[in-house]
């Protein structure tokens, strides 16, 4: 248990790096907590732009649909590792090629969950709201967007919680993230290895409830109570998969 | 095969938090071998005091007794089994086939296989299903009326002594619907078993039941008699009002085809003499000649010209349409001689063959010479 | 890095042209291929174990919930909990407690499929009608017979989708076991990480490893599932 009390300490409190010369910990770790919160904004906020018009259009027109399942079930399985790598070998290092990475990897499952949120909408409401007179885009913005959100929101959660993971990985590719200490330990010794890697847990865990908190404000209320069975994970030839 | 009897003693079921009791005090008496037809009103009760039997719902007060035996006694699982149960959603499991569904409690009770699989073909034919096609087949490549039979097959299995049926028939359609309760009434006349059936249809009541107790809500028991007493007798005005107006006209789904005077058919084949065909129809109560096949099948009503020349031809004025059979009950027969416009149909056996013509006369005749007094339960069904 | 390079080999590039100018090489590749064996075998492993013991656990769980639903809510935390923290700082955190190797990565991947295999698991049961549910236990089959007899086999599709879910996803984080001093395809890309054929290689076993798994729980589903295809007569 030292090792987590010199975690602790390293958090908390600055001090010389092992190779000397420079100071990490406490108020040091600020600085990487925002170049991470900061790639982190960026890449969700592109993903997003990207994913959901995409996803909103695939899902009510229904074409593309394959495309879709394919992408999210294909996402899933691509190690964050392997993507940054991929942009280090073939792009280089840098903010933007780390961003890009990210934001590719934050695409599939947005693109997925959303897709599937504008399929879960009851047809018998979309088929009334045309009814009435709606053009295809107020069915979309009026009915299907909000009714989709939802789900929608799972998905925009789980690449949040990925992204933030990933940037972790960030180092690699020459942004000095939180994940420094854990890429280049020796400069920061086990303590500051650890105490990064349990700042990045809690980052991640405190993102999961803002953004849950988020989805739970972003739904209509007409739905809230209903099923948060609609936000399974279940990939298959039918549907593409909701993340949880 | 075996019946038990059945008594309900001040049952009464009351639930938590509630107000009112969902049964309050019911005791009634089925004896053995009988359909005891539940009906009421939405929220009667009717369905509660059904599931009370086998412990689905445990009672708060009173017993249940099953051929005297207290069911309280037993643990719900192996009372059970010894009970059969068939639902209104049908509850066939989708991932098994038809033979594995209706094998279900029989293998809980332990039978060896082959008696299971010499049951289940069994039970197939009896509900008649080909055992060969149908026995791998799964619930989803069914029809709602196929569905409905294996339920009730599922039911059977282990041969209960007691059935238990909730609104059975309820998922099908009107058509199919009047069909499976021929054939259910068919089979029961073979098998005997003693049946609590519940519905919400005061007609279905009337013509499954031998005896009918009719719920009021909180399951207080309005009447509890015979068919013919519960429409000629009504006990309040609630189970008036409950059995309809026109139970006059009810009174027609308490008899048979088979139970009345048919009219004699003139019957005729093609490439009979003219004479032979005359002879015929001045032998028979109706003026208008019958064309059959071989075996005596009706192919429809002939035209005056099929008669002119030497022998007779297939010339049709109109088919034969609609067909009775003998086991339609007297309403159902009437209903569907005035859906299609017409006076008279020919009447069938369950073979097929022409057995006599039915007409809106008849009937009326066979109902005002039949007034007061009509057929007993063992009689109605063959 | 020394950590971590301990236990992975360097990258030959020495060995023409087409490497040194860090283009894509398939003579390297086939040349090398070998050297990327183990560590695939490893990373199966690893990902294979995580799923088995992270079954094994939600299933338990969830049979638990079964009886008693006011437990969902408090397991969906935990494993939420579990499911959020990255992998990588999951390996660190375990370090000083169960050292470094295979025991450390399993761990955290296995905290890790809790959360999708529980809920998939809740999901299929709930799924099930519930007329099939009434019949059975009508029919006299105890509580225990209806979970196992119908309940369960019922249940089959949705559990093997949050098993291919979380195996799949599981072979994306096991790209990381190495740190944790577990080996892996993850190894291999960090040995080299601006070799573009090394991480085409690695990068693509990892892909081709996610999609064996789903065609294995598939070909599960298909084999528990006769009769979800039985077609219409």
């Amino acid at each position: 248990m030292n090792d987590f009390a010199d975690a602790i300490e390293f958090i908390f409190t600055s001090r010389e790096s092992n190779t000397g010369g420079v100071q990490v910990g406490g108020s040091q770790l600020l600085d990487l907590l925002w170049k991470h919160l900061e790639i982190s904004a960026v890449s969700m906020l592109l993903a997003i732009l990207v994913a959901v018009p995409l996803g909103l259009l695939i899902g009510h027109t229904g074409r593309g649909a394959f495309l879709a399942q394919f992408i999210a079930n294909a996402g899933r399985a691509v190690p964050s590792l392997a993507l940054i790598a991929f942009f280090v070998a073939y792009i280089g290092v840098g903010f933007t090629n780390v961003t890009l990475a990210l934001v590719l990897l934050a695409i599939p499952p947005i693109l997925g969950n959303t897709y599937i949120g504008v399929r879960q909408v009851d047809p018998g409401v979309v088929d009334a709201a045309r009814g009435m007179g709606l053009t295809e885009m107020q069915v979309l913005r009026t009915v299907e967007l909000p009714l989709a959100v939802p789900t929608m929101f799972g998905g925009i959660r789980n690449s949040a919680i990925n992204v933030v993971a990933t940037a972790t990985i960030a180092p690699l590719a020459g942004v000095v993230t939180l994940g420094d200490p854990i890429i280049n330990a020796s400069v920061y010794g086990d303590a500051g290895r650890l105490g990064a890697a349990i700042v990045v847990a809690v980052l991640a865990v405190l993102a999961e409830f803002l953004f849950a908190a988020l989805q739970k404000r972003a739904t209509p209320r007409g739905i809230r109570s209903q099923d948060r069975r609609a936000q399974q994970v279940r990939p298959s030839s039918r549907k593409a998969p909701v993340t949880p | 095969m075996s019946a038990a009897t059945l008594e309900f003693r001040n049952v009464s079921k009351r639930y938590p938090g509630a107000g009112e009791p969902a049964i309050e005090d019911l005791s009634l008496s089925v004896p053995a071998g009988e359909i005891c037809v539940l009906v009421g009103p939405s929220g009667c009760g009717k369905t509660t005091a059904m599931r009370l039997v086998n412990r689905m719902i445990e009672p708060t007060g009173g017993d249940i007794l099953l051929d005297g035996r207290s069911v309280l006694e037993r643990k719900p699982a192996e009372l059970r089994r010894d009970i059969g149960y068939a639902i209104q959603q049908i509850g066939l499991f989708p991932h098994q086939t038809v033979a594995e569904n209706i094998a279900t409690v029989p293998k809980l009770l332990g039978w060896e296989r082959d008696r299971i699989t010499a049951r289940t073909d069994e039970l197939l034919e009896l509900i008649g299903l080909d055992p060969h096609e149908m026995r791998d087949r799964f619930p989803s490549q069914l029809s709602g009326g196929q569905r409905q039979r294996v339920g009730v097959a599922r039911a059977l299995a282990a041969d209960p002594p007691l059935m238990l049926m909730d609104e059975p028939f309820g998922a099908v359609d009107p058509i199919n619907r009047e069909r499976l309760q021929n054939e259910f009434l068919r089979l029961q006349g073979e098998i005997g078993k003693t049946i609590v059936f519940v519905t919400h249809d005061i007609d279905e009541a009337i013509k499954m039941g031998d005896r009918v107790a009719v719920l009021q809500k909180g399951g207080v028991l309005a009447q509890y008699a015979t068919p013919a007493d519960l429409l000629m007798a009504p006990a309040s005005p609630f189970v008036e009002d409950f059995v309809g107006a026109d139970r006059a006209l009810k009174r027609l789904a308490l008899q048979r085809v088979r139970d009345i005077d048919l009219w004699r058919a003139p019957i005729v084949q093609v490439g009979q003499t003219v004479a032979e065909a005359r002879a015929a129809i001045a032998d028979s109560d109706l003026p208008y000649p019958l064309l059959v096949d071989a075996e005596r099948r009706p192919l429809g009503w002939l035209s005056e010209r099929a008669l002119l020349g030497e022998r007779v031809t297939d010339d049709l004025r109109s088919r034969a349409a609609p067909i009775v059979e003998m086991d339609d009950i007297l309403r159902d027969a009437l209903s569907d001689l005035l859906a299609h416009e017409t006076q008279y149909g020919p009447v069938v056996d369950a073979q097929g063959r022409v057995t006599g013509v039915l007409s809106v006369e008849v009937i009326s005749h066979a109902l005002a010479a039949n007034a007061p007094s009509v057929p007993s339960a063992s009689e109605r069904v063959e | 890095m020394s950590f971590v390079l301990a236990q992975v080999q360097l990258r030959d590039r020495s060995q023409g042209t087409c490497e040194s100018r860090n283009g894509f090489c398939p003579d390297w590749i086939a040349d090398n291929w070998e050297n990327y064996v183990d560590p695939a075998v490893r990373h199966a492993l690893l990902v294979g174990l995580a799923v088995l013991f992270g079954f094994a656990i939600a299933f338990g769980l969830a049979l638990l919930a079964h009886r008693r639903r006011g437990l969902v809510g408090p397991i969906t935390a935990i494993t939420g909990v579990l499911y959020t923290i990255p992998s990588l700082a999951f390996f660190l955190v375990l370090l000083p407690v169960t050292g470094r190797g295979i025991t450390t990565a399993v761990i955290a991947l296995t905290a890790f499929t809790l959360l999708i295999i529980f809920r998939n698991i809740m999901l299929g049961l709930d799924n099930v009608p519930e007329e099939a549910v009434d019949a059975a236990a009508g029919m006299g089959m105890t509580e225990r017979q209806v979970l196992w007899k119908v309940e369960l086999p019922l249940a089959v599709p949705e559990i093997v989708a949050g098993l291919r879910v979380a195996a799949t996803t599981s072979v994306g984080l096991a790209a990381l076991a190495f740190f944790a001093g577990a080996g892996g395809l993850g190894g291999e890309i960090y040995a080299d990480l601006t070799f573009k054929s090394n991480i085409v290689v690695a990068g693509g076993l990892c892909l081709l490893l996610a999609a064996l798994f789903d065609a294995i729980f598939v070909a599960v589903e298909r084999l528990l599932t006769r009769w979800q295809r039985a077609v219409a007569t």
